[in-house]
């Protein structure tokens, strides 16, 4: 009986540093997007509506381009 | 070209088998999307049949062994492959009725090593490689998946604590039509290459393709349409499970459990590890569900499927051996076990109507009591 432990690891490994990278990514992302609305109902944003934006812009753009290397893996 | 009626039987049973797959199936990429209104569920099983269809299209490199070394190939006869996929699809129905998500693949190996007992006795079968290959994937892959779907869901809830709730919401909602779309694209490339494989060998074993033949066109066109179809009929008893009977699941939830999915499927299809979508899948909920609220997860749910994973290969292998034994006594045998497989569908379809779960009734399940949070 042969059991693939170092493939099986590297499974592990990447599927939760890549699961939690992307959706850490799109949480900063949308993070972002929610500086630009205000409401009394809780604290202000720690960042300007520009500037979250900007992180948005650059975290989802990340998220993005991992998603697209998933389709490559797939249809590779 | 002409065909026995045993080949005419293998094909077909295979396509009915590729049906069941697909429907049973549905429920790993859009149960929480269904979920948590990111696609409406009419909607959402259509994305999945659509993208399955594609998927079965993109990948071109059919698995060559269709049991992955499980039973000794050479053993491999049409009657067996025939049993094989009776067992699988009598499981995938069963398993259905009761609304609980079992891998297909394990229920196509016992079904194959079941049959190849009876044809060939326990000589055939590679008992090692059933621990290696189907029993330890089907205890890590929950794992894998799980523990990924809970640090990514903490992580998601902590990052956005103190943001805008409707933002964070309506965008989860919007990552998560990406997220299951990938598990619909990754699922169609896997599984449909599967019935494809079952095709094509039987065709071989008959004469009717060259041994180092590829699938003809016919046979891909055929198997991603069927899984397709399968996939977009919905198995709504399947999704509801998944989808609400778990947890009560949120989008940030099914977001973080969908990329766990699709990242853990593509990652061991790369490296040429299996491990089974359903079992990714099912764990990548329960860790997405554990990541928010401990007390949210219904645990006798996850003892209910820990039953049907364990029983699906011997179930499979026991209808499987029965039915090859059957069909190996000729045409009338065949015929038999098709008569009796039909009946027994028939009926398992009938029980499903005492209590129809659909896409409008998918969502109505009473939420989870919350006695204590984590």
């Amino acid at each position: 009986m042969h059991i693939a432990w170092g493939p099986l690891l590297v499974v592990f490994v990447v599927t939760f540093g890549v699961a939690v990278a992307v959706v850490v990514l799109v949480s900063f992302g949308l993070v972002g997007l929610s500086a630009r609305t205000v409401s009394p109902e809780r604290p202000p944003a720690r960042v300007s509506a520009r500037a979250g934006m900007i992180i948005a812009g650059l975290c989802l753009l990340v998220a993005a381009a991992i998603t697209a290397f998933g389709v490559y893996i797939i249809v590779g | 070209m002409s065909f026995s009626v045993i080949v005419v039987a293998v094909v077909m049973t295979a396509l009915v088998f590729d049906f069941t797959n697909g429907f049973h199936d549905t429920a790993n990429a859009m149960a929480t999307s269904i979920a948590t209104g990111a696609l409406r569920p009419r909607v959402a099983v259509v994305v999945a049949g659509v993208l399955n269809v594609v998927g079965a299209f993109l990948s071109i490199e059919v698995a060559k062994t269709i049991s992955s070394g499980l039973v000794n190939e050479t053993k491999i006869t049409p009657v067996v492959i025939f049993g094989g996929l009776i067992g699988a699809i009598l499981w995938n129905l069963l398993t259905w009725l009761f609304g609980l998500p079992s891998s297909s693949s394990h229920a196509l190996f016992g079904g194959l090593i079941g049959a190849t007992w009876v044809a060939a006795g326990a000589s055939a079968i590679q008992f090692g490689s059933v621990v290696s290959k189907v029993l330890l994937p089907a205890v890590f892959s929950p794992i894998i998946a799980g523990v990924a779907g809970l640090a990514a869901t903490y992580f998601a809830y902590r990052i956005t604590a103190r943001a805008a709730t409707d933002t964070i919401a309506h965008g989860f909602r919007l990552s998560q039509i990406v997220s299951a779309s990938m598990v619909a694209l990754a699922h169609g490339s896997n599984d449909g290459q599967k019935t494809m494989g079952i095709i094509t060998l039987t065709l071989i074993t008959a004469g009717s393709l060259p041994a180092s033949a590829g699938p003809p066109f016919w046979v891909i066109l055929s198997c991603g349409l069927t899984i397709g179809l399968g996939t977009a009929l919905g198995g709504w008893r399947i999704i509801q499970t998944l989808g609400k009977r778990v947890s009560e699941i949120q989008s940030p939830q099914g977001f973080a459990a969908e990329t766990s999915s699709a990242v853990a499927i593509l990652t061991s299809a790369h490296l040429g590890f299996a491990l089974s979508t359903t079992h990714v899948c099912t764990g990548s909920v329960f860790g997405a569900s554990a990541g928010r609220r401990l007390a949210s997860v219904r645990w006798g749910v996850a003892g209910q499927m820990v039953v049907a994973w364990v029983l699906t290969l011997p179930s499979a292998a026991v209808v499987g051996a029965l039915s090859a034994w059957v069909a190996g006594t000729g045409t009338f045998g065949t015929v038999l076990v098709a008569l009796v497989a039909l009946a027994a569908g028939a009926g398992i379809y009938a029980a499903s109507r005492r209590k129809p779960v659909t896409a409008e009734n998918v969502n109505d399940v009473p939420p989870v009591l919350v006695t204590a949070s984590v």
